[in-house]
């Protein structure tokens, strides 16, 4: 008697509605959307909910879109694993590009602390909430958030690598 | 043995007589220093794996008078870097210099301590001479052991025919001023 994917749908559209939708089989994953303000809701929900279960954050991170429209531009991706049933889920929830903010899950799952200070470190995606939401990995005086595709992957310090040979455009470097 | 064949470190140039030798406190110094180099490893990846192979028995560094790896800065006499120092361990390589007394030597070992090697990449250091002095840099990804004992071996070349003044020069003033170390 597994957790079978359409229950867990009927769950969620049952008690949020229309602010979970996009649900679809992705690879061996089942993934869905939910309103970026509703985040915490439904993390809450599908953790205490006596069928779901979902207690274990596996993982968060952040993604970015600069094609997408201006409200769509970030997201912030959680893998979500039930123990018992040996069932992981897939949530995305999309954020604004000039704006990037949702609300902090690290009150529910302690172990998004980190996680959400990577996310910061990397996209700048700020996390309402978060009890110490500053640079993780990187070091602090660092400017940028340099997994937003608007800043180089390259040094602009190295000086011993001839542009013609190795790919460089002057725009990166 | 009396027939094993023991290679000595050749004495410097100088003036040999019955019961004296005389000859520049420069090279007497140098080499006294050349041959009892303590080094301090500051390894952060596979580079310090080939050190430790070069530590052991079968290269045996201790061969050159580097028997003793310091762990404290502030007791060795040759840092030597190996693996790629990324921008948020710099300061702390940086400081580990400073705490170094002088004379003091640095080898870049590999191509990550060098240059960055092929982290060219935000968050890596493109090079520690970014932030302190190089003295030799060994070349390889990683450099095998043999190429880590050549770039000792090298700086022991440097070590010898330094001159006992150098430190208090204000040329060397002048290069730690460009690195911004007092």
């Amino acid at each position: 008697m597994a957790l079978e994917t359409n229950e867990i749908q009927e769950k969620l559209v049952a008690t949020f509605g229309s602010d979970v939708f996009q649900f679809n089989q992705e690879k061996d994953i089942f993934s869905f959307e939910v309103a970026a303000d509703k985040i915490t809701a439904v993390i809450l929900f599908l953790k205490n909910d006596p069928v779901l279960r979902f207690h274990f954050l596996t993982d968060l991170c952040g993604v970015h879109y600069p094609d997408n429209e201006e409200t769509r531009q970030f997201a912030v991706v959680y893998h979500l694993h039930n123990w018992y049933e040996n069932k992981r889920i897939k949530i995305k929830a999309f954020i604004s590009g000039n704006n990037p903010e949702i609300k902090t899950v690290s009150n529910i799952f302690l172990s998004s602390n980190w996680m959400e200070r990577e996310t910061y470190d990397f996209y700048g995606i700020n996390f309402i909430g978060h009890p110490q939401l500053k640079r993780i990995l990187n070091m602090d005086e660092m400017v940028s958030f340099p997994m937003r595709k608007e800043f180089p992957m390259e040094d602009s310090g190295r000086t011993d690598k001839d542009d013609r040979f190795f790919g460089r455009t002057t725009a990166n470097c | 043995m009396s027939d094993s064949k023991t290679k000595m470190v050749a004495p410097p140039e100088g003036v040999v007589g019955e019961g004296f030798f005389a000859t520049t406190l420069n090279d007497v110094v140098g080499l006294a220093r050349a041959n009892s180099l303590w080094p301090l490893p500051f390894a952060t990846s596979c580079c310090g794996i080939e050190f430790m192979a070069t530590m052991a028995s079968h290269y045996d560094l201790a061969r050159f008078g580097s028997e003793r790896v310091s762990f404290s800065p502030r007791q060795a006499d040759m840092l030597m870097v190996m693996g790629t120092i990324s921008k948020k361990m710099a300061p702390i390589l940086r400081q580990v210099y400073e705490q170094m007394s002088e004379p003091r030597w640095v080898i870049a070992v590999g191509a990550c301590a060098s240059s960055g090697g092929v982290f060219d990449t935000y968050s890596v250091l493109q090079g520690i001479d970014k932030v302190i002095p190089v003295d030799v840099y060994v070349p390889g990804c990683p450099p095998r052991p043999e190429q880590i004992v050549d770039g000792v071996m090298k700086l022991q070349e440097i070590v010898k025919n330094e001159s006992v003044r150098r430190r208090s020069s204000p040329e060397y003033q002048e290069l730690l001023a460009s690195y911004n170390i007092k």
